[in-house]
């Protein structure tokens, strides 16, 4: 025991590190930090519910605006999902320009990731370079799609956009010049000493605590734990290519640098192998606007791990149900454990070695009393009694403006 | 060999180099083609279907009739998520995307325009 004990350090809601808000208590004996505990919640935006105010094809829009990197991914696992219900299957080529723009998209945040890793650790020159050359997959993308980062490439029932020759031509150039610049990073990453000693030993997560504490993508991974969705559940294209899962035993922040790293050079392989395949043929299908009733969950590998959509239809053109399972909320509860027994300052890397997206991840809070550990669940119509109530207290009546309203809506 | 300043070879590279970021807007936009930016209307196509407003996911188009089989869009560029839609579910083909991104507007009142017959922009009155 410290002589002045242990000391509790909020840290966040605006995170010094990260540009986005969530909450760590961390409890310190000295410079070490011996618990810690993650609180989200305050990015809820209530995309799901607003899901189903809209039909499935104003919906597909609203969906890839979950994350504004992995946009790609929340789209196609919602379509995948509606998809599977309406039980259509869509043409060859739509499925190979999915993947396409599926791998084009784990290039650009693998890149940015290794940005922010740098960044982190103090190492602002990688940052600089990989941002450099994130910016060649960006144009690339902007060019096939229409835009930088919510490419809107995906509808119901296939793609929007056609791949043309000279694209292809532009997506082989741009690859071959990304995967020289990857090749660099990686020898960069094994032999510079600076990112070596700083990321070694940092942020251990063993392989059982992985598989205990469910970790998903890269920081599974690099905790030897060779699961991908791309390789178990294949979706797209994925089933005809020849790819590998990268798995590293190293359990720490450089082994999800490794992992990342290996990712991106099997993504400049899947790009080359996609470009070759294409099939010729349609981009779409018809699908009718209403979809029959039914439910589905659908899988799919985002760069930062499986990304998990649960679809319910009642046979309407809006759907009953949408849940989104970001790869962060499978991620963020290794954290904890990653931190322990940690210094303070490699808190920074640790968190950003998950590569968190938290407004993804925050869907749904229930708070609990600490005394009781009981939540408490409310009702809308509770609430807006209470809210009557409350008016009424204040001396405000609403009761005649209620009667004129409900009136002229039901006219 | 492990050594620290592996990365010195690419910053001496580098340091001669012209910078990557370009002078924008000296050097124009470089938004590439088919970029999804301001939309464009063509009311001689437009037959008044009302299917870019039903599909539009931010409620950012409206189509009005302004006389015997003519008719005008007005569109909120505020509310535009730039999403191309409208453009897909487009029957006739009345609706096009330009790759017009400076949209910018010191006016809240001038982020709403209306792309009518004569093809002129109005801000709204």
């Amino acid at each position: 025991m410290h002589k002045y004990g242990d000391v509790i350090v909020p840290i966040g809601p605006q995170h010094p590190a990260l540009k986005e808000p969530e909450s760590f208590l961390i409890t310190l004996r000295g410079e070490k930090i011996t618990a810690s505990s993650v609180r989200l919640g305050y990015n809820h935006r209530g995309i799901e519910k607003a899901c189903e105010e809209r039909t499935y094809t104003q919906g597909v829009y609203l969906i890839e605006r979950v994350c504004g990197i992995c946009s790609h991914s929340h789209s196609t696992a919602f379509v995948q999902a509606v998809e599977e219900i309406a039980g259509v299957e869509i043409p060859a080529r739509a499925k190979y320009i999915r993947t396409l723009i599926a791998e084009l998209e784990r290039i650009h945040s693998h890149l940015l990731w290794l940005g922010v890793a740098g960044h982190e650790i103090g190492f602002d020159t990688l940052l600089m370079y990989t941002w450099r050359d994130r910016e060649v997959v960006m144009d690339l993308l902007a060019k096939l799609t229409g835009n930088r980062v919510n490419y809107g490439i995906n509808t119901i029932g296939g793609v929007r956009r056609d791949v043309s020759v000279k694209q292809k031509e532009e997506v082989l150039k741009a690859i071959d010049t990304l995967e020289k610049q990857t090749k660099y990073y990686i020898d960069l990453a094994t032999k510079e000493t600076t990112l070596l000693k700083r990321l070694q030993g940092v942020g251990v997560l063993s392989h059982e605590d992985a598989i205990s504490l469910g970790a998903v993508g890269p920081t599974g991974r690099a905790s030897g734990i060779a699961r991908d969705t791309r390789k178990d559940d294949p979706y797209a294209a994925y089933g005809e290519l020849d790819f590998k899962v990268i798995s590293v035993d190293n359990c720490d922040v450089y082994g999800r640098t490794l992992v990342r790293l290996g990712e991106l050079i099997e993504s400049f392989s899947l790009v080359r192998q996609v470009i070759a395949k294409i099939p010729d043929g349609p981009i779409t299908v018809r699908v009718p606007r209403k979809i029959p009733a039914g439910e589905v969950l659908s899988r799919y590998e985002a760069p930062r791990g499986e990304d998990v959509h649960y679809v319910r239809s009642n046979g309407t053109e809006k759907p009953d149900r949408v849940k989104v399972r970001a790869p962060t909320l499978a991620n963020v509860q290794s954290v904890s454990k990653m931190l322990e027994d940690r210094y303070l300052a490699d808190m920074p890397i640790v968190i950003a070695a998950i590569d968190p997206c938290f407004s993804c991840t925050d869907r749904l809070i229930a708070l609990r009393d600490t005394q009781t550990k009981k939540s408490n669940t409310v009702i809308w119509e509770t609430i807006r009694l209470k809210g009557i109530e409350w008016y009424k207290q204040q001396g405000v009546d609403f009761t005649a403006l209620n009667k004129k309203l409900s009136k002229k809506l039901h006219l | 060999m492990k050594r620290p300043g592996k990365i010195a070879k690419l910053l001496i590279k580098t340091f001669f180099k012209k910078p990557i970021t370009g002078n924008y807007p000296a050097d124009g936009s470089g938004m590439p083609e088919g970029f999804r930016g301001k939309l464009k209307f063509n009311p001689s196509a437009c037959i008044g279907c009302k299917m870019c407003m039903r599909d539009c996911p931010s409620g950012a188009i409206e189509i009005r009739k302004t006389g015997e089989k003519q008719f005008e869009a007005e569109v909120n560029l505020a509310r535009c998520i730039y999403c191309g839609q409208c453009v897909d579910s487009c029957l006739k083909k009345a609706l096009e995307i330009t790759a017009d991104f400076e949209l910018a507007k010191l006016d809240p009142a001038q982020l709403k325009v209306i792309l009518n017959a004569a093809n002129k922009e109005q801000p709204k009155a």
